[in-house]
């Protein structure tokens, strides 16, 4: 099976050359049965595949062709099937199917319907050379692929000025990222001397740590920028103008994470390199706190979630960055599934308020919209991390590890116990809002409020499903499991760094501080819970009042901390007015030259013309109208004279210097 | 020293002169009415020599890098010159992309030009044996008689089908050509009294004076100097790029595609054929001045793109970048870094020739350059906004696209030069994607907000028809470069020793007489008539076309055997 890999991405490109060559005129409203069904089929190849990995010992790196060579340097177009690969795969195709399946419901009508879908599928091409490719170049074309269609789709609605706007930031600010990531390629091949995972990985423990930081860091940076990381994270919020089913998919469940992927697939190079394990668990946990608090007050319902998807992405990586992997790539799992869930349903609240996002305007849907409410509760509760939903498990996993593993630290595990109060308080508050208390809908959305079609609840349910179940193939042994993922992953992660497999059975002797902090997080999810219910539900007075109480905090959180403004004096518009400057200098200085040399010429032409007529003039006067008449014709054909000169000139010199050499 | 291997037929002397027929025929037959036949002539003419020239492909043999389809006739022996042509690794792909681009440069002129149309493709035609001679010749006279005859017809064409300032941009672009031009000649002249001194040799031959002529390294300094100031102004590299904003932005359409195209590339041509073997010393030594150049030329050129208001004065400042990515590469003296730069030669122009034709076509229809003439065109004009966003990612370098594949080697050989060089450069890409993307937002997004812009016309069938060549091409070479690179490898690998290591033909002093009998000492290969049916593979021990046969043929010295030692300083043993 795993010999038919190229085929999984071959589905949806094939469909994007269909759909995007005939979309237009022949296929226009039917191009999803296209869309989704390549989709379809790349998942039942993924499916086979996963299950040969995962219970038949298959996989291996397949060759497709050789792409870029020279001289050392060679670079083939090849794949490779592993344990996580084959994770990777089953989250994309399967999210990714579900995701198709419900946009055909949400973007029924849209004009531009035929081109979501091509951009979807290529979306879904690149994502899976991503998760697919055998090196690190093949990666980068994933990576930048994922990143071109996050640009058309963010862009989808182009005409709106805002949505335009935040495709292009997205590619740029992802480009400074993509800038590292590329930084990082040549400094593995420089010192490696190869780029794929083989190599790179068999020869990893031969590098000096300061050239293990380098490359590390250098491929965090691409991270930074594809996972929105701080300081890179600003283009994510804005992302949100593209379609919901597009935030679902690349701006939660898969694309963001490719920088997760890329850190935990590069974990032998990582291990090489402590500082920047710690960089990566620092900026992870900062990051997480910090859109946390973001998202306190946020209004917007997909802003908040946009905020969210960006702390639970820090999670990740604080859990690569103290060397738990495997609980970085499991929560990436669970996350991919709470959070589509978390979009999906967003969407169908957008889809049933008549396109309203503001959640001040909303309130007590849960009695129109059943399934969604239903839904959306189940993903709350995951994303909040109470037991037995996916999420905690996972996210409890990476709280466990930044408290005990050889890299953690109690501080580490305190950010991330705080920014998992906040999660469950911003996730009810939203809850609360949108589906409890009073409807605060106005009468025209009121009037057209539904429960959205099938194949939109369909997805909904089917998502609410794993959100529950998905997290039980991580159970942690203390708690009677045997966290199965973490075998699963160990070939391809190793067991390095981590704290002896969570709990290590009873008469391990942290094992009470593992039962507390458990219990703990679970405390400070309820708490988080029990703390928006009284603000939201309770009182609704009372967050006014806070706001009221505390303006310069409550300013700094709603304005986002200002973060896009400074970006905006203090980077780009600098290189703006630079720009300007160099242009201006370009064409008065440097082109000034050019022209100042060109008059100096003619002047000097025209003076010596001068020096002719009236040196030789008074001496011979026939010469002298001719040279008079010469010296007019000289005049209007000036310009032309200037080769004459210079290869006078030159060619003086070039006897002299031959004489020279000759003699 | 690489040999000269002969071909069945005079294709390259065919290819090279029969636009110039053409262009005779156009001149002498045609009347001016008969602007049908005119249009349609010449674009036959240039589309069968693209067709002609497909064999060189077909026949080219990637392994080595000798000089082949090698013609040679005695011209003026008295000075030793000889008509001498031949193609290896590096030409070859400059010489597809020209035919190439020649062709479409004359389909996408049908609608623009309707003055002058006799003259305008006589220019055209003439235009095109320039630029193949160019890449064809192996020796200096012709090589230089190429390179003059090259910019007369470019000088018509900007200054009188040009626009704004067209004389001006004419003059400007005629007269700094010149002046480089001069100084290199002054190089040349040179060059053949020092072949002649050494040798007693009196010739213009390049290879010869190439691999024969052994100059010490102060020398080497000027001479380098020399030619650098005319490939410089050609490329252009910063300070010398002045020219190229006016002339772009005021040539035709199909000028500025020819000149961003292929006329560019002539300077980057000379600085790999000349300066790179013929100076290997002065080239390692001025390693940092060229590379400062041209990372300057990269960020430089790219913030002042940013600044622009006028699409073409845009891509014409992207084009300096584009040009310092390549010249950085040529200049991380390995073979990843060459390799790349010659690619990327060739991508810069597909991407820069399909821009300027995109740029065309809008303003064949607005007759405004002006970026805010524009906005929303999008939904008006679906068919172009696919190709130009195409386009407008492969000039960024998206991988899958052509670009990226050049720049990544480009950046990887430069990394192994200096990280410093690759760090700065890299910016470059950041900058390239921000104003590229701006452009594209500026016109393509956003509601049609200028009432003209709502009746625009869509792509008709001979835009598509000249433009989806070029998208192939881009696809192609982003997908599977393999046989792009295949080409130009034994040449770039030979390179890259002869600058690091580099060895000369011993050649006895001869009296001047011997000189006239080797004319015509090409060896000969039967194409056709080879009984394995791959003329390729009969080239092999071929014997040296010129020098001593007793003479030592020291080709690569123990020091430099193997790569990887001092030629690409890139083995892991070796960096760490």
């Amino acid at each position: 099976m795993s010999q038919y890999v190229w085929l999984i991405p071959l589905f949806p490109i094939l469909a994007v050359l269909i759909n995007g060559l005939f979309g237009r005129k022949y296929i226009r409203d039917k191009a999803h049965y296209l869309a989704v069904g390549s989709v379809g089929l790349s998942l039942l190849v993924a499916i086979g595949i996963f299950i040969e990995v995962a219970f038949l010992g298959g996989g291996g790196d397949y060759i497709l062709y050789p792409w870029i060579f020279s001289g050392q340097l060679s670079v083939n177009v090849g794949f490779l099937v592993d344990p996580l690969s084959a994770i990777m795969l089953m989250v994309v195709c399967g999210v990714g199917f579900l995701i198709h399946v419900y946009s055909v419901g949400y973007m029924h009508g849209d004009g531009g319907y035929y081109r979501f879908f091509t951009y979807l599928n290529l979306f879904m091409f690149s994502m899976l050379i991503l998760v697919l490719g055998d090196n690190y170049l093949v990666m980068f074309v994933g990576w930048e692929g994922v990143g071109l269609c996050s640009y058309l789709l963010i862009g989808f609605w182009f005409e709106k000025r805002s949505a335009a706007d935040a495709g292009k930031k997205a590619f740029i600010v992802n480009r400074i990222g993509d800038a590292g990531f590329l930084l990082g390629i040549f400094l593995i091949f420089a010192h490696l001397g190869g780029l794929d995972y083989h190599t790179v990985f068999a020869n990893a423990h031969n590098l000096s740590t300061g050239v293990a930081t380098a490359i590390t860091l250098c491929l965090f940076l691409g991270a930074m920028g594809k996972s929105a990381q701080l300081p890179l994270y600003v283009w994510l919020p804005d992302a949100m103008e593209g379609p919901t089913p597009v935030s679902a998919l690349i701006h939660a469940a898969t694309m963001v994470t490719a920088g997760v992927y890329m850190v935990a697939r590069s974990n032998a190079l990582f291990m090489m390199a402590p500082v920047s394990m710690a960089t990566v668990a620092l900026v992870g946990a900062a990051t997480a706190i910090f859109a946390a608090s973001i998202g306190l007050v946020q209004n917007d319902i997909k802003r908040v979630l946009a905020y969210s998807t960006v702390s639970q992405l820090g999670y990740m990586f604080l859990a690569c960055g103290v060397g738990a992997f495997a609980a970085g790539i499991f929560h990436l799992m669970t996350h991919a599934f709470f959070k589509a869930l978390l979009f999906l349903g967003s969407g169908s609240v957008i889809h049933g308020m008549s396109g309203e996002q503001d959640m001040r305007k909303m309130g007590g849907l849960r009695r129109h919209m059943p399934i969604t409410f239903l839904t959306f509760a189940v993903a709350t509760i995951a994303i909040a991390g109470i037991p037995p939903f996916a999420g905690f498990f996972s996210k409890d996993e990476i709280l466990w590890q930044a408290f005990s593993s050889p890299h953690g630290h109690i501080g580490l595990w305190l950010i991330g116990a705080v920014a998992a109060g906040m999660t469950a308080f911003y996730m009810s508050r939203l809850v609360f809002m949108t589906f409890f208390g009073e409807s605060r809908v106005d009468e025209h959305a009121a009037h057209h409020l539904h429960e959205s079609p099938r194949n939109m609840t369909v997805p909904l349910s089917i998502l609410a499903v794993l959100s529950v179940v998905g997290g039980w193939v991580g159970i942690p042994q203390a708690l009677g499991g045997s966290n199965r993922i973490h075998a699963f992953l160990a070939p391809v992660l190793g067991g390095h760094g981590e704290a002896a497999a969570h709990g290590a059975v009873v008469h391990h002797p942290s094992a009470v501080a593992e039962y507390g902090l458990m219990l703990l997080s679970v405390a400070i999810a309820l708490g988080g819970i029990g703390l928006a219910y009284q603000m939201y539900l309770r009182r609704p007075e009372l967050p006014a009042r806070l706001a009221q109480r505390f303006p310069g905090v409550y300013a700094a959180l709603s304005n986002k901390y200002w973060v896009d403004e400074v970006y905006l004096y203090f980077i780009v518009n600098p290189i703006k007015r630079l720009t300007r400057s160099l242009w201006k200098f370009d064409a008065n200085l440097v082109d000034g030259a050019v022209n100042g040399a060109g008059w100096l010429t003619l002047w000097n032409s025209f003076t010596s013309g001068r020096f002719d007529l009236s040196a030789v003039d008074g001496a011979v006067n026939g010469v002298g109208t001719l040279i008079t008449a010469g010296g007019k014709a000289f005049r209007r054909l000036h310009t032309g004279l200037v080769q004459n000169y210079a290869l006078a000139m030159f060619l003086g010199i070039f006897v002299l210097v031959s004489i020279y050499w000759l003699s | 020293m690489p040999k000269l291997i002969e071909f069945s037929a005079p294709i390259l002397t065919i290819t090279c002169f029969l636009p110039l027929l053409g262009a005779f025929w156009i001149a002498l037959f045609t009347k001016k009415e008969q602007e049908k036949l005119i249009k349609y002539g010449a674009f036959v003419i240039s589309l069968v020599d693209f067709v002609i020239s497909l064999p060189l492909v077909y026949y080219f043999d990637p392994s080595t890098h000798n000089f082949q389809f090698a013609e040679r006739y005695s011209w003026i022996p008295s000075i030793g010159v000889t008509y001498l042509m031949g193609i290896d690794g590096i030409s070859i792909l400059l010489v597809m992309l020209t035919t190439l681009l020649s062709a479409i440069a004359v389909l996408c002129s049908f609608a623009a030009i309707t003055e002058r149309l006799k003259e305008y493709y006589v220019c055209l035609l003439l235009l095109e044996t320039g630029m193949l001679g160019t890449f064809m010749a192996l020796d200096f006279f012709l090589f230089y008689v190429f390179w003059e005859i090259m910019l007369v017809p470019m000088y018509f064409l900007i200054g009188v089908w040009g626009g704004g300032r067209k004389l001006y941009s004419a003059i400007k672009f005629f007269l700094y050509t010149l002046f480089g031009s001069v100084l290199m000649l002054l190089g040349i002249l040179s060059l053949y009294f020092l072949h002649f001194q050494a040798t007693g040799d009196l010739t213009f031959d390049i290879v010869k004076i190439t691999y024969q002529l052994q100059i010490s390294r102060d020398v080497q300094f000027w001479l380098f100097l020399a030619f650098f100031i005319g490939f410089a102004i050609k490329v252009p590299m910063f300070p010398f790029h002045t020219w190229l904003p006016d002339a772009h932005t005021d040539a035709p359409t199909a000028g500025s595609v020819i000149l961003a195209g292929v006329l560019l590339k002539m300077g980057t041509y000379g600085f790999i054929r000349f300066n790179l073997p013929i100076f290997p010393e002065a080239s390692k030594m001025l390693v940092p001045f060229m590379v400062l150049l041209s990372v300057i030329g990269i960020i430089y050129g790219a913030l002042v793109a940013m600044a622009q208001q006028d699409i073409k004065r845009l891509v014409a400042y992207s084009s300096v970048s584009h040009l310092g990515f390549v010249m950085l590469g040529l200049f991380a003296l390995n073979p990843q870094g060459i390799a790349g730069g010659l690619l990327q030669m060739i991508n810069h122009g597909l991407s820069t020739g399909a821009l300027f034709l995109i740029v065309g076509m809008v303003y064949e229809r607005r007759h405004t350059r002006m970026i805010s003439e524009y906005g929303g065109l999008s939904h008006q004009v679906p068919v172009f906004t696919v190709i130009f966003a195409i386009t407008m990612f492969s000039s960024i370098g998206l991988p899958g696209l052509n670009g990226f594949v050049g720049e990544f080697l480009i950046l990887i050989g430069a990394f192994q030069a200096s990280w410093l060089y690759a760090l700065f450069a890299v910016s470059g890409i950041v900058l390239g994607a921000a104003y590229m993307l701006w452009l594209f937002q500026r016109m393509m997004f956003g509601q049609i907000t200028n009432p003209a812009n709502r009746n625009l016309a869509d792509c008709n069938l001979r835009e598509v028809v000249y433009m989806v060549p070029i998208l192939i091409f881009m696809f192609w070479i982003g997908l599977y470069p393999k046989p792009y690179l295949d080409m130009m490898g034994p040449t770039v690998e030979k390179l890259v020793e002869r600058v690091n290591h580099p060895t000369y033909q011993a050649v006895a002093k001869k009296s001047q007489g011997t000189e006239q009998g080797r004319a015509g000492t090409v060896q000969r290969v039967a194409g056709k008539a080879n009984p394995e049916g791959t003329p390729m593979r009969a080239k092999v021990n071929s014997p040296q076309l010129s020098g001593d046969p007793a003479a030592p043929l020291p080709q690569v010295s123990p020091a430099s055997a193997g790569h990887g030692n001092g030629a690409t300083g890139s083995t892991p043993e070796g960096r760490r």
